[in-house]
């Protein structure tokens, strides 16, 4: 271990990263910390640590993904772990093998790490309990995608500094998103005020009592906000009819100019992608001066590369 | 009918010294039972004078508790079908363990019991295998598909005690209308889940600030409230005999109480569980936890308790269900509802007595007494001809649950390293004795 820098294991001594709740503020603002130095480090012509050296990552992936996936697993790569990505589709579930089965085979080859997205909120703590070694949620159902919030602060925080002085508005299908809720944890966590904007079929009960404000009308809700972040309208789950049609919903909900314009002159958009252009957000504003869409994409990886760190530090022999 | 069965052939029996407690006669002092030929011969305080019959083995109880053994009016079982999670030999064995001397089942087996020839089966099949006595709930509908009605007369003939869809609720209101009409014809109980599947959606648990937090898709309230109205107003319109098999919130509490004022006959049940555990209970995904009703508040469970204190909740039952780890190692969302819990009710249901919130007679009532009045049974009373079916407690005596010494074939408890007060010292079905307690 480096001795020479401030030990994030002496700060973050847990075993597995299963979401944002229950992290104290001093964790999450540790893993931002070591995120920029892994910012540095990526900028490199030479991006390679060794802190992983010899240690297996595999990245278990329930669902499909392609941006979280291969974030981990360059982040992996970058300190220096074996990775090995697994696609358990539904094939394996179609023959009747329990997560619980994929879970027993996996931790006989002896993974090091282990990250785990599946489409079942509280499916990855089922897996921690079971596995012998570090497990990092890459997001589980509804529940928490604690990577994507660690990400997201750290690019708010490299654009407009300390969080806590900051609105931030999350907008959209709260209802189904894990990115909403792990956000709504960190943010408040780190002092921020939050808003979120959204129909109301798609906001969740008991969601004011998560310390947040409730706006279902968007140009109320944006009003001098500091950060816009937009939700990806999670078509693929809904099992009801909880917006009437996409049209509709663009129209109030969907991220344009004319609504941007009611927040802070220099206020930022962001979206944890992959984005319905023209559905939540019109792709001008997508691909305009405000968004900081592709920097997100960078400090993913760096994100993870700091959380892999941080896990490694705590790792048996590590 | 096994309900009836005599045991001439059984030791004649005498329980001294015992605090008797039979809520049919609001009875709870200090006395004797004495029984004889499966039957109850004397018990109270008259009895420590009455003869005692020749040869009888003699009891001190040490002023422990004798009681009418447990009738549990919502007991799932395996079989036919499902013998790998429950047969009935072994849920016999739990119920005799946990004081259940008549275990009521329900119809949810492969096959359903909607014919008389599953009835007879039931029958059959449990008079040598089962410790304590079965009778079956038939189907209100074939297959329990909410359609078309099951042959009541015939299978009351059979021995079916009532009729129930088990686990399934029915939307059809004409189908259920029907259902309390014809069944009044036979004097049946009508015995329903009350939850709105559409309502209930893919939720999983009560919905609430818990449930977002989990990520979990929630059960509104309503979708139990409105069943509840629903029916209730049927029960009204045909003067039916309805039973809501489980309520879990304090609104339905409300519904039942102005439903009784209004003279229906109506009653309805809660689980020990949902008398004992909250929401807030599921911790991490725990899926033992995960019921149908969910687990609700604790405002509702408050409710629960203080329906049972007023008598507006009839009956506690277990709600026993056994769920093999191929239904509860899934993830929260994935897995099957449902706990064991013949072997923890009592002790469960004490906790209410043991925390002052009610009287062991009212829990004693809603646990033998009231269930026998709504099925038409002889039991669930310790008064002289009624069957010998009773049960020695200490109510103080702690112990702790393991889930792996449960005598049910799955161990599904959610009161895993739970600590109880209050043990069935000695199981007693038509006299004869099918359990005793041995310190582990």
């Amino acid at each position: 271990m480096n001795a020479l820098k401030a030990s994030p294991a002496a700060v973050f001594a847990h075993r597995h990263l299963l979401g944002i709740e229950g992290l104290l503020p001093e964790e999450i603002t540790a893993l931002l910390d070591l995120a920029e130095q892994a910012v540095e480090v990526s900028r490199q012509v030479e991006k390679k640590k060794s802190v992983l050296r010899g240690r297996t990552q595999i990245n278990l992936f329930f669902e499909a993904s392609t941006r979280t996936q291969s974030s981990f697993e360059l982040a992996g790569k970058r300190l220096g772990a074996d990775v090995m990505n697994m696609s358990v589709g539904s094939s394996s579930v179609k023959k009747g093998e329990t997560l619980i089965d994929t879970a027993m085979t996996l931790n006989a080859m002896n993974p090091d790490i282990l990250v785990v997205r599946h489409h079942a909120a509280g499916a990855v703590h089922l897996l921690a309990q079971k596995v012998g070694c570090s497990v990092i949620n890459a997001g589980d159902g509804a529940h928490e995608h604690p990577t994507q919030a660690l990400l997201d602060a750290l690019t708010i925080r490299r654009h407009k500094g300390p969080i806590h002085d900051l609105t931030v508005a999350i907008c959209g299908d709260i209802l189904h998103s894990r990115v909403a809720r792990s956000n709504i944890m960190l943010l408040n966590a780190l002092g921020a005020r939050v808003r979120c904007i959204g129909p109301s079929t798609l906001l969740p009960k008991g969601l004011d009592r998560l310390g947040v404000e409730i706006y279902t009308d968007m140009r109320r809700g944006l009003k001098d906000v500091d950060i816009v972040m937009m939700l990806r309208l999670q078509r693929e789950r809904m099992d009801g009819s909880f917006v009437p049609s996409t049209r509709e919903y663009f129209h109030f909900f969907g991220l344009d100019a004319e609504k941007l314009a009611l927040a802070k002159p220099d206020a930022l958009v962001m979206h944890p992608g992959p984005m319905n252009r023209g559905v939540e957000i019109d792709s001008a504003i997508a691909d305009g001066p405000q968004s900081l869409i592709r920097d997100q994409v960078e400090m993913g990886v760096a994100v993870r590369m700091a959380v892999l760190e941080a896990l490694a530090q705590n790792l048996p022999n590590g | 009918m096994n309900a009836d069965r005599l045991n001439p052939t059984e030791r004649p029996l005498v329980l001294e010294n015992a605090r008797v407690v039979d809520p049919s006669r609001d009875l709870d002092a200090p006395g004797s039972v004495i029984v004889a030929n499966g039957l109850i011969v004397a018990a109270g305080p008259e009895a420590d004078a009455a003869a005692r019959p020749e040869g009888a083995e003699i009891v001190d109880c040490r002023g422990k508790v004798v009681m009418p053994g447990l009738i549990d009016m919502r007991v799932f079982v395996g079989e036919p079908g499902a013998e790998h999670r429950e047969t009935f030999a072994s849920a016999g064995q739990s119920a005799a363990a946990g004081g259940v001397t008549t275990m009521i089942t329900m119809p949810d087996t492969d096959p359903v019991i909607d014919d008389v020839a599953l009835v007879d089966y039931i029958a059959r099949r449990t008079r040598d295998t089962t410790l304590v006595r079965v009778l079956p709930m038939a189907a209100i509908t074939k297959g329990l598909k909410g359609r078309e009605m099951t042959e009541f007369g015939l299978l009351r003939e059979a021995g079916a005690v009532a009729f129930t869809d088990g686990r399934h609720s029915i939307t059809n209101a004409l189908v259920l209308r029907r259902a309390l009409t014809y069944a009044r014809d036979f004097g049946a109980l009508v015995m329903h889940h009350a939850a709105d599947p559409d309502l209930t959606g893919s939720g999983v648990m009560n919905e609430g600030e818990t449930a977002t937090r989990l990520g979990l898709s929630g059960i509104p309230r309503e979708a139990e409230i409105i069943m509840l109205e629903r029916d209730l107003r049927l029960a009204a319109l045909t003067r039916g005999r309805y039973h809501a098999a489980q309520i879990s919130c304090a609104e339905s509490l409300e519904i039942i109480r102005r439903a009784k004022k209004a003279g229906l006959s109506v009653s309805c049940g809660v689980s020990a569980t949902h008398l004992t555990l909250n929401e807030l209970d599921i911790g991490p995904y725990r899926t033992f936890f995960r019921l149908s009703p969910p687990l609700r508040s604790e405002d509702d469970r408050q409710a629960m308790i203080e329906g049972i204190a007023d008598g507006t909740i009839d009956v506690i039952v277990s709600s026993h269900d056994p769920q093999d780890v191929d239904t509860k190692r899934h993830p929260f969302a994935e897995a099957a509802d449902g706990a064991v819990g013949l072997e923890t009710l009592l002790a469960a249901a004490l906790r209410l007595v043991n925390n002052g919130e009610a009287t062991l007679s009212a829990v004693a009532r809603a646990l033998s007494t009231r269930p026998a009045d709504l099925l038409g049974l002889p039991g669930g009373r310790l008064t002289e001809g009624a069957p010998a079916d009773l049960i020695l407690v200490d109510p103080a005596m702690p112990w702790i649950c393991d889930g792996e010494k449960l005598r049910s074939r799955s161990k599904n408890t959610p009161f895993e390293g739970a600590r109880f007060e209050g043990r069935v010292l000695r199981t007693i079905v038509a006299g004869r004795t099918v359990y005793e307690y041995a310190a582990d």
